[in-house]
């Protein structure tokens, strides 16, 4: 279903491309910000002035072709990172190169208000002419040349371009469905849309500018560990300026070579190597997710979150309520209380009402109009305050809210509200149901079941985020009643019932003054504050323009479980440079066992019993060191790129767990992997 | 900083005037209550008085010797050898000192001495031996003091010090105290 | 059983065990609870304070916490050199003992103030009682310094978010008067029974039983000898140090003072839980200690034991073990049982010859002072264990994919770069001095005025063992512990120097380093603990802490561990 999920790694014409930048990446300017690779290259190139001493016929340093060989491995090495990051890039590129196409210039139909009359004149430009506030028109069969939000009309519109969705979606004008993509394809009708960026800002750019690295930043933590790996680093320079002393007092001549292989060997080339891919590789699988993400920042801190807040509909439940029963009140006709909800339902352009209304007609009662249509109609929008909508008509006021909304009407007029309908609403709210009440002149005259339907298997998906430590808030408009039935039955840990976006807003806050991370995923103008506060915001594409510029990621596929992926790419991104630093230092254990007794071999005969892998002689010893440390790095490319796998078992679980691979992994298999080299490498020497 | 300066050289001035001045005569009072007002414990032989804790220099045959000290039983200058336990000329000294034992100890298994007989201790004032140390000795002070070799071997046991409640620590004797009950088994 | 091994687990367990209900003493001094001791240092304190000009009731910033120790440590250090550069015509010198040099001083002076007690000079010779009681006084107050700046942590690490983390002057005076004090009250007067000198009678002559004039050093030992224990100083009264019967009279002394090394260090660890009320996260910091401790203690009572192969070729028997540089008295078992605590806790004194131990015991004694954490120097030895949970936290903090948190709060770059830098300090001072002093050896340079003759003329014994004696000198220096390799020659302008400025700055900065962290996550916001919280009080992190202690200490000294004792241990155990 989505674009491009299942692509191999290793694609040939990537492989092309990464190869050569691999050599292009050698330019000691651009390799500079990575310190660890930087001091092997330096390595690297000591040796080769190794090598040309000795053809000049120096003789103190051993053999021109071990000198040559260690020359080529650590130059292997340099390659073999630089490759792991060019790699990374280029998956990233040909994602980017896909969605230029989309950017290509296409013909703008912009409408330019002409002549006295203000009538409108449409003329055709190029897409990049197009500047913010401009409006443009589209019609189908047209590719959307920018982003935009529509101010006329409504569409289908094909976002597969974008997406890989290739269900058509609608689009129209107002409420929170109002926004359109540049690249995107409209299918049928007509839509006036105001652009929304500028040139070269728009999502498209930022996601191609993101994926490329242009605007790739280190994060916190990504800098916190490159601090670290410094650190390392600097130790094991310590280690080996210091060695020279102490060969000296223990009467061994140690050559260059040796030095050299010791540092590279000990210092953190397989993090080093692939941290930056590792980096990359974790944007990438964000887009792979259909998740522009603005930052770097943005992905990691989604790894941390402790709480999110997720709408009802649509990610807990299946899209909208939809009206179920009707239940008339003592002594009411059913069809004419079934005809009053239509009526009151007549303007109700919320998928609730419309639901209402449909129930109605599969019950056959026909389309209804209120006496004397066209002149004292009034339609009665539903508002926060009221939390009731209706009709007024000749001198009928029809209206249906929540329970204690109508309550509240019909004792305002001096009537009770039935004891039966109370008990009928107190039963369907407690099964999960709304119940909605009707009242005709401020007298009940029935309630009507809206029911949600939850999502199968979305009660897994919290109980997952709980065992990742994160608990899920449910926002919804219902009442606390409803709420709590349908809170309990999906899984959530809490919920905001009866939510203004205020109430959004306020959790978020209380929940951040108390050191929590919190997540939140919106759509509507409205939820943009609330986007903004959230420490990861992500918008639906379909959101409004407000909304998406307040969040820091965009799901391009408006799916709003997309937030529990967005956490685990987080965490994977963590992961993966945690245990390939705990692999890379475990690393040195088995390098010291082979290099030490290897330097020592002449002057100190008894060090040999820490040769504990019985290595072949002290050059297949240190050969073997090197060539392992190199090929390492290739060998764990895939991981790098695929990240490691996310368990939600609880974190010192997981530490053991990763600890075991990585930790105890990472000591054991350089031994068992040295000593396989060794039995080739002493073939030839 | 200069806040803290002030505060510093007065604070100092009465942590000098408690933990230098009153903490030390407090203890110098308290010792006046312990054995020898906290001079170090003495033992008394024909009048004279000598320090139990201190080794003191024995070659004579008929005496049981202390351990070797590296600063020649110094009690004013302490200290070990100081040598690594691979060191050739430190292990040279060591088969010397088995060698001038084994001449002054003739008919003896060269097995039966124990290390700490041709070995310096750590304050080259260790006071004490082990109870196979004085044993091993025993054929020489028995010759020199023309004593029978069991009733020495009964002084020495005698003159055991058990570990501390039975339990911890080593078993020994006291050279000192081992030659001064000695002379008055045998003028 | 063998009554030395029964003999060691009894010291081992009881100072684990009295270890508890002191943390609890300790904690509830830290957040000014009120003890048993209050009616008799409460008006005391308030009138030091009062005339110091001191209002301790002032909370200070971790800023002004530093500046306020550093300052009074650099008066320390002036009072010092002044005392021992004249004390020849100072009061309270008895036997007319001479001024030190000026290199001699330095070396001593930083030697004290940093809690160090390393000593190129001789006890008995080279100090004047006035100087020797100088040298107490620093033992309680370079204590109480680090008990202070322990405290001003234990205070940052608190479930809040904060600025002001207590009063450096209130948390120092009583770590001295409160914790020190009445401790060394109490061991001074067992030592004073027990027969070591408390006097201010100068050095006596007697003729011993064969006639030969014996000469013996006393002094106001006792006292000292408490202290030096308690606040794991280390420097001696006499030469010798503890192996001396006056210092260290019978093994129950031996008990005592083995005790007396890691006593605090390990009660400060449950002071921690105490105080945080985090009994769990102490118990994790106390369980990887002891680990650490019984892996160097094993073999280094083993090889200790079982003797020098060396000897054992010429045909004598070792029913003891190896008793080179030990007392009959304590035997091999209890001399490495305090070779190994009094270098995990950075203490230094010794009742054996470190030199003359077995190579494996030498090794297992540096790689305590390189960890220098496993209970650690009083106050300081909790700052080293912090630094390595910090690392642990934040690499373990990625494995999970969580953003690293220790007790709620974020681990971001600048604490990771300050404990990188902390840590990277201890290898850079022990390897670049070590190289320093290997290099001159390795050409014997001739050293002019910075030591009188060739290079290698420094070292006691050649090869292998040599180089252990440098590398030993340098690891103590940097680990403030004050033991050493004795053999080693270190009275002359060259190791005066090198150890002097290794020691002060391993002494202050890992302090400032610490404490600038705990500031810095003080001020951080409290961040509640989730079931997404990797917990820091767990066995799983314990083994994390346990594994980055290993792997960073063996990656740092992996190659002069093995020049040194591992070369000279498998030359001696070679078949």
């Amino acid at each position: 279903m989505k674009r491009q999920r299942q692509s191999k790694l290793f694609e040939p014409a990537l492989v092309k491309e990464a190869f050569k930048q691999s050599f292009i990446k050698l330019d000691p300017r651009i390799l500079f910000r990575n310190p660890v690779m930087f001091t092997v290259e330096i390595g690297t190139a000591v040796m080769l002035g190794v090598c040309v001493w000795i053809l000049m016929g120096e003789n103190t340093q051993g053999s021109f072709a071990y000198n040559f060989i260690i020359f080529i491995i650590l130059l292997l090495t340099v390659l073999f990172a630089n490759f792991a990051e060019a790699i990374a890039e280029a998956r990233g590129k040909a994602q980017a190169d896909s969605l230029r196409k989309t950017r290509e210039d296409t013909p703008a139909k912009l409408i330019q208000p002409v002549g006295e009359l203000y009538m409108d004149e449409i003329i055709v430009v190029s897409s990049s002419k197009l500047q913010k506030d401009d409006v443009f028109l589209c019609e189908a069969g047209d590719i959307i040349p920018m982003d935009g939000e529509i101010i006329e009309g409504i569409a289908t519109i094909d976002e597969s371009a974008i997406t890989g969705e290739s269900a058509p979606v609608i689009r129209e004008s107002g409420g929170d469905k109002s926004s359109v993509t540049g690249g995107t394809k409209v299918l049928s009708d007509k839509i006036k849309v105001r652009v929304t960026v500028q040139p070269g800002e728009s999502f498209l750019d930022k996601m191609i500018a993101l994926v490329e690295g242009a605007s790739r930043q280190k994060t916190p933590n990504e800098i916190a560990l490159t601090i670290l790996l410094a650190g390392f680093t600097l130790i094991f320079i310590i280690v080996c300026v210091t060695l020279a002393p102490f060969a000296d007092y223990a009467k061994t001549s140690i050559p260059i070579s040796a030095y050299i292989s010791l540092f590279v060997c000990l210092i953190p080339t397989t993090i080093g190597g692939l941290l930056s891919a590792i980096g990359i590789a974790g944007m990438d699988r964000a887009l792979r997710a259909n998740v522009i993400a603005k930052s770097g920042k943005a992905v990691e801190t989604a790894g941390d979150i402790d709480v999110l807040l997720l709408d009802k509909t649509g990610t807990i439940t299946i899209g909208n309520r939809k009206a179920t029963n009707f239940y008339p009140a003592n002594g009411i006709d059913e069809n004419a209380f079934i005809k009053a909800c239509v009526l009151a339902s007549r303007a109700d352009e919320t998928p609730e009402g419309k639901s209402i209304v449909e129930l109605a007609y599969s019950r056959g009662v026909q389309a209804v109009t209120p006496h004397g249509e066209g002149h004292n109609v009034t339609f009665i929008k539903f508002t926060a305050e009221t939390r009731s909508s209706g009709i007024d008509f000749e001198n009928t006021r029809i209206r249906k809210g929540a329970f204690d909304a109508i309550r509240n009407l019909c004792k305002q007029a001096g009537n009770n509200f039935p004891n039966e309908t109370a008990e009928k609403v107190r039963i369907i709210s407690s099964n999960g149901g709304t119940p909605l009440v009707v009242s005709e002149n401020e007298k009940v005259t029935g309630v009507i079941e809206l029911q949600d339907i939850i999502k199968t298997g979305i009660h897994e998906r919290f109980e997952r985020l709980r065992k990742m430590g994160i608990k899920t808030v449910m926002v919804t408009g219902d009442n606390p009643l409803t709420a709590k039935f349908i809170a309990e039955k999906a899984g959530v840990d809490d919920f905001i019932a009866e939510a203004k976006p205020e109430d959004k807003m306020n959790y978020i806050r209380k929940e951040q003054q108390a050191g929590k991370l919190v997540a939140m995923m919106g759509d509507g103008t409205n939820d943009a504050p609330a986007l903004a506060q959230a420490d990861v915001g992500v918008a639906m594409n379909s959101g409004t323009a407000a909304a998406k510029e307040a969040g820091n990621m965009v799901d391009l596929d408006n799916d709003p479980t997309k937030l529990i992926e967005v956490v685990e790419i987080g965490k994977q991104l963590l992961m993966t440079r945690g245990t390939l630093t705990t692999f890379s230092i475990a690393n040195d254990v088995a390098k010291y066992f082979a290099i030490v007794p290897a330097l020592f071999i002449s002057s100190i005969p008894v060090l040999q019993s820490l040769n504990i892998m019985g290595l072949h002689s002290p050059q297949s010893a240190i050969l073997s060191a090197v060539i392992f440390n190199a090929i390492i790095i290739p060998l764990l490319i895939p991981l790098a790129l695929k990240g490691v796998a996310y368990k939600p078992i609880g974190a010192s679980r997981l530490l053991r767990r990763n600890l075991l691979y990585y930790g105890l992994g990472g000591i054991l298999i350089p031994f068992i992997g040295i000593k396989l080299i060794d039995l080739v490498v002493a073939m030839f020497v | 900083m200069k806040t803290n300066i002030l505060p510093a050289i007065k604070l100092t001035v009465f942590c000098m005037l408690f933990f230098m001045g009153i903490y030390p005569l407090l203890m110098l009072g308290i010792a006046q209550l312990a054995p020898n007002h906290g001079k170090g414990f003495m033992v008394e032989a024909n009048g004279k008085k000598y320090y139990e804790n201190i080794a003191q220099k024995f070659t004579d045959d008929k005496y049981f010797w202390s351990r070797p000290s590296a600063v020649g039983y110094n009690a004013a200058g302490s200290g070990g050898s100081n040598k690594g336990p691979s060191n050739p000329d430190y292990l040279k000294d060591v088969q010397g000192r088995i060698d001038t034992f084994m001449l002054s100890n003739p008919g003896i298994n060269k097995s039966d001495i124990p290390s700490e007989l041709v070995t310096a201790s750590g304050s080259g004032e260790d006071p004490n031996l082990s109870v196979q140390g004085a044993m091993v000795q025993i054929p020489r002070i028995a010759k020199a003091r023309n004593m029978e070799e069991k009733d020495l071997k009964l002084l020495v046991e005698k003159n055991i010090e058990k570990p501390l409640l039975g339990l911890f620590g080593t078993e020994k004797v006291n050279v000192l105290k081992l030659n001064i009950e000695l002379n008055t088994l045998n003028k | 059983m063998n009554t030395e091994i029964t003999g060691i687990i009894f010291i081992f367990l009881t100072t684990l065990v009295l270890s508890y209900p002191l943390g609890k003493y300790i904690a509830k001094i830290f957040s000014g609870d009120k003890t048993l001791l209050d009616p008799v240092f409460n008006p005391l304190e308030k009138i030091f304070f009062r005339l110091s000009g001191i209002d301790a009731s002032k909370e200070m910033t971790w800023k002004q916490s530093l500046v306020a120790l550093l300052v009074i440590n650099a008066v320390w250090f002036l009072l010092s050199m002044f005392v021992l550069m004249c004390q020849g015509w100072l009061p309270l010198n008895p036997d007319g003992n001479p001024s030190m040099t000026a290199d001699c001083a330095f070396n001593t002076t930083i030697s004290f103030v940093s809690n160090t007690n390393l000593q190129h000079y001789s006890g008995e010779s080279g100090t004047t009682y006035l100087s020797q009681l100088l040298l107490m006084l620093f033992q309680f107050i370079s204590a109480g310094t680090g008990i202070a700046a322990c405290a001003i942590v234990f205070n940052a690490l608190r479930e809040r978010t904060a600025d002001k983390l207590g009063n450096f002057y209130n948390y120092f005076l009583k770590s001295c008067t409160r914790i020190l004090l009445p401790l060394s009250i109490v061991v001074a007067v067992i030592l004073i029974f027990r027969g070591s000198p408390m006097t201010f009678d100068g050095k006596d002559t007697t003729i011993s039983m064969q006639g030969d004039t014996l000469n013996v050093s006393t002094g106001p030992a006792a006292a000292m000898i408490a202290i030096k224990q308690l606040g794991t100083n280390g420097g001696g009264y006499f030469g010798a140090n503890s192996a001396v019967p006056f210092e260290n009279p019978d093994y129950l002394t031996n008990i005592v003072e083995n005790a007396s090394i890691f006593l605090i260090p390990a009660a400060l660890v449950f002071a921690l839980g105490f105080y945080l009320r985090r009994k769990k996260l102490a118990w994790m910091i106390f369980g990887v200690m002891t680990v650490c401790s019984l892996i160097l203690i094993a073999p280094t009572v083993y090889y200790e034991m079982k003797g020098n192969p060396a000897i054992e070729k010429m045909g004598i028997s070792q029913p003891l073990g190896n008793m080179e540089g030990k007392e009959v008295r304590f035997g091999p078992a209890a001399s490495a049982l305090w070779e190994i605590t009094t270098t995990n806790t950075s203490n230094g004194s010794v009742n054996s010859m470190h030199d003359s131990s077995m190579p494996i015991s030498g090794m297992n004694a540096m790689l305590g002072m390189m960890i220098n954490a496993i209970y650690g120097g009083v106050g300081v030895g909790f700052l080293n264990f912090f630094i390595f949970i910090i690392i642990a936290v934040f690499i373990s903090g990625l494995m999970v994919g969580r953003t690293p948190e220790f007790l709620g709060k974020k681990i971001e770059a600048r604490e990771v770069k300050i404990a990188m830098i902390i840590f990277l300090i201890h290898p850079l001072l022990i390897m670049t001095g070590t190289a320093l002093a290997s290099g001159l050896a390795a050409i014997d340079a001739p050293m002019g005025w910075w030591y009188a003759g060739n290079a290698t003329g420094w070292l006691n014994n050649p090869g292998h063992h040599g180089f252990s004696e440098m590398l030993y000198e340098y690891t103590s220096s940097s680990a403030n512990n004050g033991s050493g390799f004795e053999g080693l020659g270190d009275g002359n302008p060259f190791w005066n120097i090198t150890c002097g400025i290794v020691m002060l700055l391993s002494r202050f900065l890992p302090i400032v380093g610490p404490v600038a962290i705990a500031g810095l996550l003080a001020q951080k916001k409290y961040i509640p603990e989730s079931s997404g919280t990797l917990k820091t009080d767990t066995g799983t992190f314990g083994m994390m802490v346990f594994a980055i202690i290993a792997v960073l200490v063996g990656l740092s000294f992996f190659t002069a561990l093995a020049l040194g004792p591992l070369a000279e241990h498998f030359t001696l155990f070679a078949k």
